[in-house]
């Protein structure tokens, strides 16, 4: 007599009250004993209503709304903002505030990228020393943007044509300690992390994405540079003062989760990179346009403009469309992480309880993005 | 009275100044006591109760010390303080964190099942302080010393893997459930290795007996048998799930897996079984391995089997806040395919060594350490190899030309940014 | 699986344990005998001897002592600083705030005629409870009267007392942080060094100019 096992499938739902979701974010997952089958991921628990609310604000007000929208990378949401609103107002940046937002993006690009690298060590269970190694790392360029706007996080500090005000005198020789002190933190990184043999073996191969699908989706930023796709903004179609620096585009081929973690490690030493030439660059002068050209209620004409930058997560772009007034009229925001999430399923369909969220980690969302 | 009890001194120093007739106490110079003759009976009960006693609450205070201890270290691996705000130290934080548990409300889900649910912590926690009773702790300090005390070990602590699926299939949670299943695939194939890791040890000893194992260890079993050692210690971790084997209560994944829905002091005892299990196993370590009680004179043996503890309890807590964790399948391989064969090498090697010298005397011992340290690091370095999954060498960043290629190479001038209005 | 690579982690966890921590304790700071003795203003031997229970207080790392944050002139804080001799109540600051939190009533306050009448502030009310410390409202004042503060701490038991109401203003600790104030940069002014500045005349970029300012600039290189 033979008896046959039977399983069926079950369904659990994960989030949004889950240590590892990043957020607020809710997957109903189901499983074949610990592969995932199917997954249906279920987002707007942290919905602000941010471009609807733009709608109401006068152009400069906007900016407290794009700091909140990824809020580890403010600097970042600042000048994807001020690159549309210069193009639809017809503004003429400062040179010296175009060097001085240059810098504070790639800073925040650092943070951003630690952030990431750290969260996603541990999503694979590390006891929380590597991201309290990075968060001690970000804290410090955190610092330095509190030099420059007195405040971390919810920085405000770019303006239409430049930045509020020039950076202190005591912020160079701070930056100049932070840049010295990270080279070498970030090779105790790879130490740590990237020579990690159960590192190494928990994310190689898992959850491939191949350039087609992601080119297919729209899928930007380190996720696509993984999978060997020279797709850089900054080199593509240079914004700011991008085309006067020079820095490599480090690319991986294979397309997975290591491949993922790894090119956001090596874009943090191209991004001290570009810093320092920054700061060979820069020359004194004013920081913003006067007031006269760039008024604090900005009427823009008529019309519409789209800019986008390569944020630390993939093209972040704003849209705004303009009737004459002091608020825009329609505020829309191409934001990276919702649109790198679009291929979640098929990035975890096929693949073990354990690397779901490895997986998820490594798209580097941030739900305040995904929402709005 | 018989006399192997009173080889114990704890035992003899309660018993005899409580009994008096007895004539083993009166040999040994006790001439003190408190209870009329004919009444052995009764100090014989007595003294077992406070002996329970001193060593369940020894094993409860140790670790509270132990999570206080823990938090430091964890705190100055990751480059911070650690508690200092309450007590000399911060050593009552960890108090303050019982208290705050026992004042928890006791949440029951309404599909649990209430009799398993409530049971599952106690089965928990009660094997693991069975495991005390056998440890020997110094020079006749130990609860009592039975001839079968390594296969008691075994026995007791694979009841470990009932209760935490009792635990996760009583609170009727469905994340909990796989806790459950992770814990039957992972602690049943642990259990090989680390019964299997054990089997060199014994051979060299020549008995079960821990107190016996303690006395044959004329230089630590950790030079004669490195690769018992090192399975032993491995599987330890994955029994007692620390971090590289976490995966039952994987946070990042599972939440708290099996823990999900306890509360109060129920989560409170399943947090503290698993601190004495690491504990334990510690002490284990110590006995099998590292000599037991065993040091120089001045200092007591008591003293010397502290200090080796906690040297391995901070190895261990070095190892678990380095490495992240495994995946299931690789635990498993890791089990199957690694530690198992490495325990049946070191079974081979070390029965032909016993072969050659069946009695061996310190320098044969010394002979026998370093072949078995040439066998391990052969071993260790094949078996890696075997489990190693495939490299790839890191690409080059590039400075020019796509490896990809991209749609439009150049991007049209009306799309690029020129600085000005579009219209 | 088991490889160098993990000895290599185990390598620098140690080599991060062994530094000193980076932690900012606060609100206090837990210091041994040392710091005790420092903090006590006496040296260590002279603390043991006349004060006993604070030395062991302290071998024990039982004994705190309060810390100051270091801070960045440009902080964004809480208690804004408010100059009312500045103030016109021209109400820029509550229109340029993106929350409308400012609430600001005046009326016609019967003085300073010759450069225009000025306004009396009867309500200036900031609702903290919802602010962002955005700092817009600082840069939207055209008389530098309105200056983001340098504290943070106003932890209230109630919603309604985060108002800060315009009497509370006046009296607050006039303590400006530079934020959008070059002004204050230019003069190397720190608040966490220099502290309290009630002196509203030195606040403003625009200043009236002196006597012999005007008389340089009117009479003499005409």
């Amino acid at each position: 007599m033979t008896t046959q096992v039977r399983t069926e499938p079950i369904t659990v739902n994960l989030g949004p009250q889950h240590p590892s979701t990043h957020g607020v974010f809710r997957m109903r997952v189901t499983f074949d004993g610990e592969e995932i089958i199917d997954v249906e991921p279920i987002f707007g628990y942290l919905h602000r209503g941010s471009e609807k609310l733009a709608e109401e604000r006068t152009y400069v007000q906007v900016v407290t709304l794009t700091d909140r929208m990824d809020y580890v990378g403010s600097m970042l949401n600042n000048q994807a903002y001020m690159l549309t609103v210069e193009k639809l107002a017809g503004v003429e940046p400062a040179p010296r505030g175009v060097w001085l937002r240059m810098i504070a993006s790639e800073l925040q690009r650092i943070a951003s990228h630690l952030v990431a690298v750290g969260f996603l060590i541990q999503d694979l269970g590390a006891w929380g020393t590597p991201l309290i190694y990075t968060m001690r790392e970000r804290e410090k360029i955190l610092d330095l943007f509190e030099m420059l706007c007195g405040a971390r996080i919810t920085n405000s500090y770019l303006r239409p044509g430049g930045v509020f005000m020039d950076a202190p005198d005591e912020f160079w020789p701070a930056m100049n300690e932070v840049l010295d002190e990270l080279p070498p933190r970030i090779d105790d990184l790879d130490d740590l992390l990237t020579d990690n043999d159960i590192i190494f073996s928990r994310t190689k191969g898992v959850s491939v994405l191949t350039p087609e699908q992601m080119l297919d989706a729209s899928i930007t930023g380190p996720m696509l540079r993984a999978a060997g796709v020279d797709w850089d903004l900054r080199h593509r179609d240079p914004y700011d003062f991008y085309d006067q620096v020079t820095f490599d585009r480090p690319m991986h081929t294979a397309g997975d989760n290591f491949a993922r973690y790894w090119v956001r490690v090596q874009e943090m030493r191209e991004s001290i990179k570009i810093i320092r030439q920054c700061e060979k660059l820069i020359e004194p002068g004013p920081v913003r346009p006067l007031h006269d050209d760039v008024p604090w209620l900005l009427r823009p004409p008529v019309g519409d403009a789209y800019a986008a930058i390569e944020h630390s997560k993939g093209e972040l772009g704003f849209y705004l469309v303009s009737d004459g007034s002091i608020s825009p009229y329609r505020c829309h925001v191409r934001a990276p992480s919702l649109i790198n999430l679009t291929l979640l399923r098929e990035m975890l369909i096929g693949e073990l309880l354990a690397d779901m969220f490895v997986s998820f980690g490594s798209v580097d969302i941030n739900m305040g993005e995904v929402d709005r | 009275m018989n006399s192997p009890f009173l080889e114990n001194s704890l035992f003899r120093n309660i018993y005899c100044y409580l009994a008096s007739g007895s004539d083993d106490c009166a040999a040994r110079g006790y001439d003190i006591a408190i209870l009329p003759a004919g009444l052995e009976w009764l100090a014989f009960t007595i003294t077992a109760f406070i002996i329970i006693n001193i060593v369940i609450n020894a094993g409860l205070g140790a670790v509270i010390v132990y999570i206080w201890g823990e938090r430091r270290i964890l705190g100055r691996i990751q480059n911070r303080t650690g508690p200092n705000r309450w007590g000399p130290f911060g050593t009552l934080t960890s108090v303050a964190d019982a208290i705050k548990t026992l004042f928890k409300e006791d949440i029951v889900p309404d599909e649990a099942d209430r009799w398993l649910f409530n049971i599952a912590p106690i089965l928990m926690v009660f094997p693991v302080l069975m495991v005390l009773s056998v440890i020997p702790f110094g020079v006749g300090t130990f609860v009592v010393d039975i001839n079968v005390g390594i296969l008691f070990v075994i026995a007791i602590t694979s009841m470990s893997g009932i209760s935490v699926v009792l635990a996760s299939w009583a609170s009727g949670n469905r994340i909990a459930i796989f806790a459950g299943m992770r814990s039957v695939a992972m602690l049943i194939s642990y259990e090989i290795p680390m019964a299997l890791s054990l089997i060199g040890v014994l051979m060299l000893a020549g008995s079960m007996s821990l107190g016996a194992i303690v006395d044959a260890q004329d230089i630590p079993f950790i030079l004669v048998q490195p690769l018992g050692l090192f399975v032993f210690l491995l599987a330890a971790q994955a029994e007692t799930s620390r971090t590289p084997f976490d995966l039952i209560e994987a946070e990042s994944e599972l939440a708290a897996g099996y823990l999900n829905d306890y509360s109060s002091m129920k989560f409170g005892i399943f947090f503290l079984a698993e601190f004495l299990a690491t504990i334990v196993a510690s002490m284990l370590i110590v006995t099998l391995f590292l000599g037991g009680w065993r040091g120089w004179e001045p200092i007591p043996s008591q003293i010397w089997f502290a200090a080796k503890t906690v040297l391995v309890l901070l190895f261990i807590m070095w190892m678990r806040f380095s490495w992240p964790r495994l995946r299931v399948d690789q635990i498993l391989a890791l089990a199957w395919k690694g530690l198992f064969e490495l325990t049946l090498i070191n079974i081979f090697v070390t029965a032909i060594l016993i072969a050659i010298w069946p009695d061996p005397s310190i320098t044969e011992l010394l002979i026998m350490s370093a072949i078995n340290w040439v066998v391990f690091f052969i071993s260790i370095w094949a078996v890696s190899k075997l489990l190693r999954p495939g490299d790839y060498t890191a690409p080059e960043p590039q400075t020019d030309s796509p490896a990809y290629p991209v749609a439009t190479d150049e991007l049209p001038d009306e799309v690029a940014y020129t600085g000005g209005a579009t219209r | 699986m088991i490889g160098l690579g993990l000895l290599k982690a185990m390598r620098v966890t140690l080599r991060n344990a062994l530094k000193a921590p980076f932690t900012i304790q606060y609100p206090d700071r837990k210091v041994g005998i040392l710091g005790a003795a420092k903090n006590e203003g006496k040296s260590p031997v002279g603390l043991v001897a006349t004060k006993p229970v604070t030395a062991a207080k302290a071998a024990m790392s039982m004994y705190s002592v309060p810390v100051n944050i270091p801070q960045n002139r440009r902080f964004r804080g809480n208690e804004f600083t408010w100059y009312e001799d500045r103030c016109t109540g021209c109400a820029s600051c509550a229109k340029y705030c993106p929350l409308g939190i400012i609430e600001i009533v005046t009326s016609p306050g019967g003085f300073d005629v010759q450069e225009g009448e000025s306004y009396a502030i009867d309500v200036f009310d900031i609702d903290i409870g919802r602010c962002m410390f955005c700092g817009l409202c600082v840069e939207a004042c055209p008389y530098d009267a309105l200056h983001m503060g340098s504290h943070f701490e106003r932890s209230k038991y109630e919603r309604n007392a985060l108002v800060i109401p315009v009497d509370e203003l006046r009296q607050a600790l006039k303590q400006p942080s530079s934020w959008f104030r070059p002004q204050f940069e230019e003069r190397d002014y720190d608040p966490f060094r220099d502290g309290e500045n009630d002196d509203h005349y030195q606040v403003g970029r625009h200043e009236k100019p002196s006597d012999e300012t005007l008389d340089q600039r009117w009479v003499e290189e005409r």
